[in-house]
């Protein structure tokens, strides 16, 4: 497996579908810092999931004015059901075609799979990586090493 | 591995032996099913290990998915202030199905306390930031989702079936 890209390399860019006729891209985002969240699927079968934390704890996010984006290889149609369903309130991309690409190109697309990692990185407000973590695939890692790290930016 | 930022202390709500050698925390949302489902697990657990067993219960409202979950997080926090926490905790998880304003005026009235005047508390949210700073510290320590429970401070990863839990709390009493 690629080892996930570490802190101090510049984050790769990526434009990719947040709406059936939306395109985001991460530069768009610069100036200031990124929560990038690799998943490996909508609907997973609980309510606390991760994507459920993140959206009830955007609020922490926020106060340090960064921007949160989920990333899965779910089609954008599967993200608009899955966002409407659980009343998300940031964005969701479709990593979808070609398949994987921008979780390749973070070291974070579990092959054998075909789905991405349950990989979290922290993007500063130039575009460089400062914090990744790789969690087990059944292991939903939660919000504190990625609070740590935005306040870790502010130091 | 995630470990609980927060001790337990006074602020919290602290059920069985308080010198036991082990400690079971569970962050919990009162909507949440699998909160639901725990809530005999976590009784069977207290039964089976009786004195070297404390538990601990801490609010993680998931507010975004269930509507009713601050709410709920909120009355049995009012029934705290009457020193009926436990009782009301329970009532909720037992009635979960039916969680709504009718059912906590049901439930205050079952426990002697006053209806209107917990309506009141949560109308002008004097126990919001009660419920919320629980939540705080749930982030900080890693609550990935609810519930979340921590044994002895390290958050507990593996299933949560009763003879699963018994294990890890034996080899947390064991080390």
């Amino acid at each position: 497996m690629p080892a996930l890209l570490s802190p101090g390399t510049p984050a790769p860019d990526f434009a990719l579908p947040v709406t059936p006729d939306q395109k985001l891209s991460l530069s768009e985002l610069r100036g200031n810092p990124v929560v990038l969240a690799f998943y490996p699927a909508d609907w997973s079968p609980v309510c606390g999931d991760q994507m459920a934390l993140y959206n009830e704890i955007l609020p922490e996010f926020q106060k340090h004015r960064a921007e949160l984006l989920g990333i899965s290889v779910d089609g954008v149609w599967c993200h608009t059901a899955f966002a409407k369903d659980r009343n998300l309130h940031f964005p969701l991309l479709a990593d979808f075609e070609p398949k994987g690409a921008v979780a390749r190109a973070y070291g974070a697309y579990f092959e054998a799979a075909g789905i991405t990692e349950r990989a979290l990185f922290v993007i500063d407000k130039d575009g460089i990586i400062r914090w990744s973590y790789l969690s087990p695939i059944a292991v939903n890692p939660g919000a504190d090493g990625i609070l740590e790290a935005l306040e870790a930016l502010e130091k | 591995m995630a470990t609980l930022k927060i001790p337990v202390g006074g602020q919290d709500h602290i059920q069985g032996n308080m010198k036991a050698a082990c400690t079971l925390v569970e962050y919990g949302d009162y909507e949440c099913p699998h909160c639901g489902a725990a809530y005999p697990l976590v009784k069977r657990l207290q039964k089976h290990f009786g004195k070297r067993l404390r538990f601990v219960f801490r609010n993680f409202p998931m507010t975004q998915l269930h509507a009713n979950a601050q709410a709920a997080a909120e009355v049995a926090e009012f029934a705290e202030s009457k020193g009926q926490f436990w009782e009301m905790h329970d009532l909720i998880f037992e009635n979960q199905d039916r969680l709504g304003a009718d059912l906590f005026a049901e439930l205050a009235t079952q426990l002697g306390l006053d209806p209107g005047e917990m309506h009141r508390a949560l109308a002008k949210k004097t126990l919001t930031d009660r419920v919320r700073a629980d939540v705080g510290g749930g982030i900080r320590s890693g609550v990935n989702g609810t519930p979340t429970f921590f044994i002895n401070n390290q958050r507990y990863d593996r299933p949560m079936d009763f003879d699963t839990m018994v294990k890890a709390i034996e080899e947390a009493l064991a080390s």
